[in-house]
């Protein structure tokens, strides 16, 4: 893993006039934009405007068909594979097994890359899943709680880029809290994080900048000579 | 982490599923038994049943194959788990095998029923010295039906009419298997004048079926899931 | 393996930057056909040899001792089986040319799927006429010999293949997908051989008829079942040339429906 880690001045993403399709739809019509470790982006735009295209993109999962883009050093046209094991991405799914318990996913998850007992545990415990809800079947989770368990699978994976869509979705007050604290940890941790979001004054609050994605396309790279 | 233990991880999932949801065990498993019921129907005779026996285990076989492949690859769509797994760079062969050798393990559980219904049902006898042909030769069909229905499954999950998708697939690559172990259980169990050691060939051909689709698969696996 | 390069075969040179450009692209002439002067030369070849076919075939050939005039089906039945694993052939090693060259080029994903296509339809007609062939020799249209089985299950398999290629997704998908399949295929059809070969080795029953479709030709029969594979050949070479160009045609108008797209989605935000 250590392979991968971006020499401390560049920065984490950057896309250059991406266009990525979706069939034959081009979801992301021009993004360019730059991001630094231990940034916490918002991406707020209307529905359909192409947040979470752009965050599958991030994540290595679909192929740049204009453009450049790299994330963490890895050119997304040629190197999707090597990107992925550094980065997590929550989409509109949590990507748990429904019928296994919290416990058995996040042991799983974590498992994939030779997480130990304690990690795991520690990565329960940060989400707020480890006590009562540890040995509860996933499907009959509130839609919080599988969200609070899909993080701590993505804690227990040892992600560097954290991509979440929406994570605030079908949170309570206290999960919400929870979560705004568990990203500011992670943030401080090295962990670079964008979220997409509707909520405003929620994620903005918790963002160190906001970008308008607007009909597939923003526009925000860093001002040149401007550093963090 | 090497591919083998995510693998074996996977698979171990897999299993863990099963034996929380039992799907498998309620709904397959009588599936698999009301198949071998109507074929009795459909043939309506015993000496055409105790003659084709073999034959019809395989036939339920395969079509307990298509239910349990799909079945694999829900519950890795259901809430984006595949997706999810190649986020997080899963070794695509790791998925592949892992699957595979879950897939394998029922079918396996499978088979015996089956076999088991086969003699109740088709009045079929297994004698003592045609275990190891029977047992060789259940183990090597299933690997390679495991290894053609994992890797099947995987190129048609996630896209619309899968359902079809595969069994158009599957169907044609496993006709050898078919072919081969029913042949090769009729020399285990003496059907029509069959004798133990003609089963063996089918037994070479089942075994080199099943590597060529293990390597093959766990090659082409990657590619195929990976858009 | 894992390159998505931007597609620089479609003769598709045009920049994506400026929605202006790209609306005038939409309406460039692109070639109003697939026609070029080898294919008409190729084209007129195959009607000439056609033609040939048809007077050596049903004309000048003298009926068989055994089979009769049913020998006549010969003459198309035999090159069509011949092409169409000639086509699939082809389709495998168009498959492992897109994969293993670094360029990956979709000219052969398009050679892949195009010979995938006329192969299927090679064979379908290689089994509807083998079948009146067998009616007439055999007595039935459908004899369950290692060949017949074979052949139908390359059938199924390819139909098989061509249903994946039209899964949908981006063409690098399609081509991916499809190049594995071809290659999946080649492990396929050889294992599917082995064993119906055994099989009916080991369950010899009698054959309707003593003859397995070898028989002996000589002189004007010969040459008419040569006619035949010149003939089909260049039909073959023929359809190939138009369709791997149709194909071409038919990536570059989804392309230029993505600028026009792109266009249209740029404009969605008023930018």
């Amino acid at each position: 893993m250590s392979a991968a880690e971006p020499a401390s001045s560049s920065p984490v993403i950057v896309l250059d006039e991406v266009v990525a399709v979706l069939g034959r739809f081009p979801a992301l019509a021009g993004a360019s934009l730059t991001v630094d470790k231990g940034e916490i982006v918002l991406l707020q735009g209307p529905n359909g405007a192409g947040k979470t295209t752009l965050l599958r993109l991030c994540a290595g999962l679909l192929p740049v068909e204009r453009g450049v883009g790299t994330v963490l050093g890895f050119d997304l046209a040629t190197q999707r594979e090597s990107v992925r094991p550094h980065v997590g991405l929550l989409g509109h799914q949590n990507g748990l097994y429904l019928d296994l318990t919290v416990r058995d996913n996040v042991r799983f998850w974590g498992g994939t890359v030779g997480a130990t007992t304690a990690e795991i545990d520690a990565a329960m415990a940060r989400m707020g899943v480890a006590d009562r809800l540890a040995d509860v079947t996933t499907r009959t989770l509130s839609a919080g709680q599988r969200r609070r368990t899909s993080l701590a699978c993505l804690v227990a994976r040892r992600s560097q880029v954290w991509l979440l869509d929406e994570p605030h979705a079908g949170l309570d007050a206290s999960g919400r809290d929870e979560l705004d604290a568990t990203l500011r940890s992670a943030a401080a941790a090295g962990a670079t994080i964008l979220v997409a979001s509707h909520e405003l004054e929620r994620a903005g609050s918790l963002a160190s900048r906001t970008l308008d994605v607007v009909a597939g396309q923003v526009d925000a790279h860093r001002p040149p000579g401007a550093s963090r | 982490m090497s591919a083998w233990r995510v693998a074996w991880l996977i698979a171990r999932k897999d299993l863990r599923v099963e034996r929380r949801s039992r799907v498998v065990t309620n709904q397959v498993v009588p599936f698999a038994g009301v198949t071998m019921v109507i074929f009795a129907f459909a043939l309506d005779s015993d000496a055409v049943l105790q003659r084709v026996a073999p034959g019809l285990v395989w036939l339920a076989t395969m079509f307990s194959l298509l239910v349990l492949v799909q079945r694999s690859f829900a519950i890795e769509t259901d809430d984006g788990a595949l997706d999810a797994m190649r986020v997080a760079g899963v070794d695509a062969r790791a998925i592949f095998l892992g699957k595979a050798i879950a897939l394998a393990a029922e079918l396996v559980a499978l088979e015996l029923i089956l076999l088991f219904a086969a003699v109740i049902l088709y009045g079929q006898s297994i004698a003592a010295g045609s275990v190891v042909l029977l047992v060789t030769t259940l183990v090597a069909a299933t690997c390679g039906l495991a290894a053609v229905g994992t890797l099947y499954g995987g190129l048609a999950a996630g896209f619309r009419g899968r359902e079809t998708l595969l069994p158009l697939l599957t169907l044609p690559a496993v006709a050898p298997v078919l072919i081969g172990a029913t042949r090769a259980v009729e020399a285990a169990l003496g059907t029509a004048g069959a004798v133990v050691s003609d089963g063996w060939p089918w037994v070479g051909l089942l075994t080199v079926f099943a590597v060529a689709f293990g390597v093959g698969g766990s090659l082409a696996f990657g590619p195929l899931i990976d858009e | 393996m894992n390159g998505d390069h931007d597609d620089d075969d479609t003769g598709n040179t045009m920049t994506t930057t400026d929605p202006a450009q790209t609306a005038d692209t939409v309406s460039i002439t692109a070639p109003r056909s697939t026609g070029t002067s080898a294919t008409r030369v190729v084209g007129v070849a195959a009607i000439v040899a056609m033609a040939w076919l048809v007077a050596f075939g049903l004309g000048f050939s003298p009926a068989d001792r055994d089979q009769e005039e049913a020998v006549r089906i010969l003459y198309v039945h035999v090159p069509t089986i011949w092409l169409a694993y000639l086509a699939f052939v082809v389709t495998a090693i168009a498959s492992a040319l897109y994969l293993f060259t670094s360029k990956q080029s979709l000219g052969w994903d398009r050679a892949a799927g195009a010979s995938a296509e006329i192969g299927v339809v090679f064979v379908a007609v290689t089994l509807v006429v083998g079948a009146l062939w067998g009616r007439l020799t055999w007595g039935v249209f459908w004899q369950w010999d290692a060949r017949l089985t074979t052949t139908a299950l390359l059938f199924v398999t390819y139909v098989g293949y061509l249903a994946v290629r039209r899964l949908g997704g981006s063409h690098r998908q399609r081509a991916r997908r499809s190049a594995v399949l071809g290659l999946i295929a080649v492990l396929e059809i050889p294992l599917v051989h082995w064993s119906v070969r055994l099989w009916r080795s080991l369950h010899q029953e009698a054959t309707v008829l003593d003859t397995d479709g070898d028989i002996d030709m000589d002189g004007l029969m010969l040459f008419s079942l040569f006619v035949g594979v010149i003939a089909f050949t260049l039909l073959y070479a023929w359809l190939m040339m138009h369709r791997v160009r149709a194909m071409a045609m038919e990536d570059l108008v989804e392309d230029r429906g993505l600028d026009a797209a792109l266009a249209a989605r740029r404009a969605e935000g008023g930018a």
